[in-house]
């Protein structure tokens, strides 16, 4: 009978984030107001400079994208209660299968099936990086976040030798790969709206905007509508029920850390298709590691994962801005200010759930006394 | 719900050893104990009896300390007093013996007595003393037990004695015990009984929380009824009978003894040839085990937990392989290199209600629905397409819940937010839904409520009527001898006997499932 009454849905998935982003605000307000600025002024530049100053908007769905493929990644092995550390690697890897597809087909085949061989590639080759782990944890019991922690490390490692070595562009001195043909790049927001006779500010915002999208629906359909889906969340929610009901625990481990992996993988068409349009080193620059706490943030939902993956993008875009206008405010300030949140809504999640439970009981208590 | 005033009328408290008085408590929304009154009497055993979930163990957790009540007044020899940890319980006298024993297992008996008061930073002393304790309680209660044994060579009624030692070094005078027998064999419970007679009569008060009436009427001298998170009533235990209680348990009449008719065994449906495994540690947990099961019977399987059961059951689910001998299923030969898992055994017609409906049975944070198709979710009861059809799957649990009268009748429930007895009913439900030809069930009333019961046994019976083959496992030996038609008893993995259900009575069952056969026993 120790059970604490859970919230109600609405109340989990939107008044906690939202109780939590507010204190993290408000703390962050403190911070601001100790180094003396003032908290709403710069509240209100963060906000400008994600959604008002012109191209600011595509800059953060660009940072949006980035976090909506690592956020699916931990997401998706969460559903299996397994802790995918390894979206930064996995990232990494993907590249390479943008690299491969477009090495062999791009002088053969059209581009808009270049296009897609490339996609697939890439989640195909950060599939390949989570397989190894998710084998191991399987099969053999290492544990996946130490595996995939130190698959970051081994990504990380393979990528400045592959970059410094073959990869690298040729008569260069930068670790970075040739670039990629034109006919494969990804068009940008303002290509599409010049097509369209409007024109916009240019921002590195890109088609793979929509690709997070589709991820997004992708994602929901396979776990909440599939029977694959089910058998993940069996097996993340109660391992032993899954085995009692005949499902293979290990290949399930297997399977969802491919998909988990094949998400992160897809990064690489955002960066390296729709914005660098070569592989540079060090990319993918922490958007891995971001993706847990915006899959905690988001608590596993796509939906909730799209608005997590939107506030990082507004704290990177905006955080910019801040370190651009104030004097007093420097990039590791911003950092800082990330910090504090991902402290609030991922670590502390659930810091405020037992007193807005008790609020509930009470308001529900009172209802049933006047009802 | 009338509210029955207390055995002794009048008296002053001072008579009273230990006192509660509206004792409320409640998490988040549930109010687990409601205005909660009760009176001991120094020097009885006073019984506290309901279902699962009747709030018994938060009760006892708030006299212990490790929880704290919302209001209400505690009064021990008639003060008041606040008990904030089990550190003030056990200052006060108050001892508990849990239902899983507090104890280490690679520490000597006389080291786990030790524990927590161990007498300054060098050991001996204390030692000296807790062994001349040990030595004199054990002579005081009738209950010696060597001191330097290691706990882990004891057998589960000793190590019960030690966590009683325990309390009792400690300087307990009201002992409470959180169903105590759940893991004893008849005699071992004898055993305990007769040691709870002996601590009465030196003057220990003793709280016996237990689901069991039989346990309630052969040692209690009060018993208090808990419904629902309230106290439904007092009787002194000579003023009352078993189906009173019940009732009262229940809230509603109750038959406590299914009807059974007469078995019609038809052929062989179940066939286990000299069944062996070994733990992963190589200790072998099943030997040699042969038996069959005909359509139309229910083999009771009697034993203490830990002696095989659950390897046979893993093992006939599919969840687990033999290592030696082979079992043929409806004409299906599995030995250790067929390829099983439970799924296909499903396929098969094979039903499995597990023992730990917790940790097998159900997704605890899935919807009811959700767990309505576990192990079947690759059939059509997700509906047809590819997808799951979400709508098909609540349409199906809807239906089994009218059925099988599961509440509260939402299927997007928690699992987790139902009783322990309509959690079962899912468990049940789903599993003969497709009308098995051999159904395996494990514990299928552990911690299922009194009505509940009736029900699911009913629901037993009528498979079995139907033509099912049904291999019961069960500790508890009414369930065993109300529901088998023959009885295999098992001791450490080994068949000791078979005999018909109608034969068997509980001290021979008892005494089988110690290890002794009938033939050697005299």
């Amino acid at each position: 009978m120790s059970v604490i009454k859970p919230l109600p849905r609405w109340a989990d998935l939107i008044l906690l984030p939202f109780i939590n982003l507010c204190t993290a605000f408000f703390v962050c307000g403190i911070v601001v107001y100790i180094i003396g600025e003032n908290p709403w002024d710069a509240l209100m530049v963060m906000l400008k400079g994600a959604f008002i100053y012109p191209g600011s908007l595509g800059y953060t769905l660009y940072y949006t994208t980035n976090f909506i493929f690592t956020g699916l990644a931990v997401a998706t092995a969460f559903h299996a209660k397994l802790f995918n550390i390894g979206g930064e690697g996995q990232a990494y890897v993907g590249s390479l299968g943008v690299l491969l597809a477009a090495a062999l087909f791009a002088q053969y085949l059209p581009s808009l099936l270049v296009i897609i061989l490339c996609i697939c590639c890439s989640a195909l080759f950060g599939a390949a990086w989570a397989i190894i782990p998710g084998y191991l944890q399987a099969k053999r019991g290492s544990h996946i976040v130490i595996t995939t922690i130190m698959f970051n490390f081994l990504a990380s490692s393979l990528m400045v030798w592959l970059l410094s070595g073959i990869l690298m562009e040729k008569g260069q001195q930068s670790p970075q790969s040739n670039l990629l043909p034109e006919s494969i790049r990804l068009p940008k927001v303002q290509d599409a709206f010049e097509f369209l006779g409007v024109n916009i500010s240019s921002s590195p915002m890109n088609l793979s905007f929509i690709v997070a999208l589709i991820a997004l629906l992708l994602f929901w359909i396979l776990i909440w509508k599939t029977r694959l889906g089910y058998e993940i969340r069996a097996v993340g929610k109660n391992q032993d029920a899954a085995t009692y009901a005949g499902i293979n625990v290990s290949r399930i481990i297997i399977i969802t850390m491919t998909i988990s992996g094949a998400f992160a993988g897809l990064l690489a068409v955002n960066e390296v298709m729709g914005v660098q349009n070569r592989v540079i080193l060090n990319y993918t620059a922490g958007y891995g590691f971001t993706g847990i706490a915006v899959a905690l943030m988001g608590r596993n939902h796509p939906i909730g994962i799209f608005f997590a993956s939107l506030l990082f993008g507004v704290l990177f875009q905006g955080g910019t801005e801040l370190d651009f206008e104030f004097q007093s405010i420097t990039r590791d300030m911003v950092l800082l200010i990330q910090g504090l949140i991902i402290l609030f809504s991922g670590a502390l999640a659930y810091m405020y759930n037992p007193t807005v439970s008790k609020i509930f009981s009470k308001i529900e208590k009172r209802s049933k006394k006047n009802g | 719900m009338a509210r029955i005033k207390n055995i002794t009328s009048g008296g002053d408290t001072a008579c009273y050893i230990l006192e509660l008085q509206k004792i409320s408590k409640s998490f988040g929304l549930v109010q687990a104990n409601k205005n909660i009154d009760l009176q001991i009497e120094a020097g009885t055993i006073h019984g506290i009896i309901g279902e699962n979930g009747a709030g018994k163990s938060t009760l006892m957790n708030i006299l212990y300390g490790l929880h704290r009540a919302d209001s209400g007044e505690m009064l021990i020899d008639g003060s008041k007093v606040k008990i904030k940890s089990s550190a003030d319980a056990l200052s006060l006298g108050i001892g508990m013996v849990h239902q899983h024993f507090m104890l280490i297992n690679r520490f000597s008996v006389l080291e786990n007595v030790m524990l927590g008061s161990e007498g300054g930073s060098i050991l001996s002393a204390g030692k000296i003393s807790t062994v001349n304790k040990l030595k004199e309680l054990g002579q005081t209660f009738d209950m010696e037990v060597d001191p330097h044994v290691l706990v882990s060579d004891l057998n589960v009624g000793m190590r019960q004695r030690v966590e009683i030692l325990k309390a009792l070094k400690g300087g307990a005078k009201i002992l409470i015990l959180d169903e105590p027998t759940g893991v004893l064999t008849p005699q071992e419970a004898t055993q305990l009984f007769d040691i709870l007679d002996k601590l009465r009569a030196n003057g220990v008060t003793v709280l016996l929380i237990t689901h069991k009436l039989a346990e309630i009427m052969a040692i209690t001298d009060n018993v208090s009824i808990m419904r629902g998170g309230e106290i439904v009533g007092h009787r002194k235990t000579s003023d009352t009978d078993p189906q009173e209680l019940a009732e009262l348990m229940v809230g509603r009449k109750v038959l406590l003894n299914v009807e059974k008719p007469q078995a019609e065994p038809k052929e062989i449906a179940l066939n286990v040839n000299s069944l062996g495994c070994y733990s992963s540690r190589g200790h072998k947990i099943l030997d040699e085990l042969t038996f069959h099961v005909k359509s139309g019977e229910i083999l009771g399987i009697a034993g203490v937990s830990g002696n095989g059961q659950t390897p046979l059951m893993e093992i006939l689910s599919g969840m687990r392989k033999p290592d030696e001998g082979y079992f043929e299923i409806l004409g299906k030969k599995i030995d250790r290199d067929t390829k099983v898992s439970p799924y296909t055994m499903r396929e098969n017609s094979i039903g499995h209600i597990p023992e730990d409906r917790h940790k097998h049975g159900l997704i605890l944070e899935f919807e009811a629905y959700e767990n309505m198709i576990l192990g079947f979710h690759n059939t059509e009861m997700t509906g047809a397409g590819k997808l799951l059809d979400k709508n098909h799957m609540l349409v199906h649990a809807a239906e089994r819940m009218d059925e099988y009268d599961i509440r509260p009748r939402n299927p997007k429930l928690l699992a987790s937010s139902f009783s322990g007895g309509n959690q079962q009913k899912i468990v049940v439900a789903r599993e003969l839904y497709k009308n098995p030809k051999l159904l395996i069930v494990g514990e299928p009333t552990r911690g299922v409520d009194v009505g509940a019961i009736e029900f699911i046994h009913k629901q037993l019976i009528e498979l079995r009527d139907q033509g099912c083959a049904i291999i019961l496992v069960s500790v508890e030996l009414d369930e065993i001898l109300g529901l088998s038609d023959r009885i295999l008893v098992m001791n450490k993995g080994q068949e000791v006997s078979t005999v018909n259900g109608d034969e068997a009575n509980p001290k021979d069952l008892g005494l089988m499932m110690a290890g002794i056969s009938q033939g050697a026993s005299n």
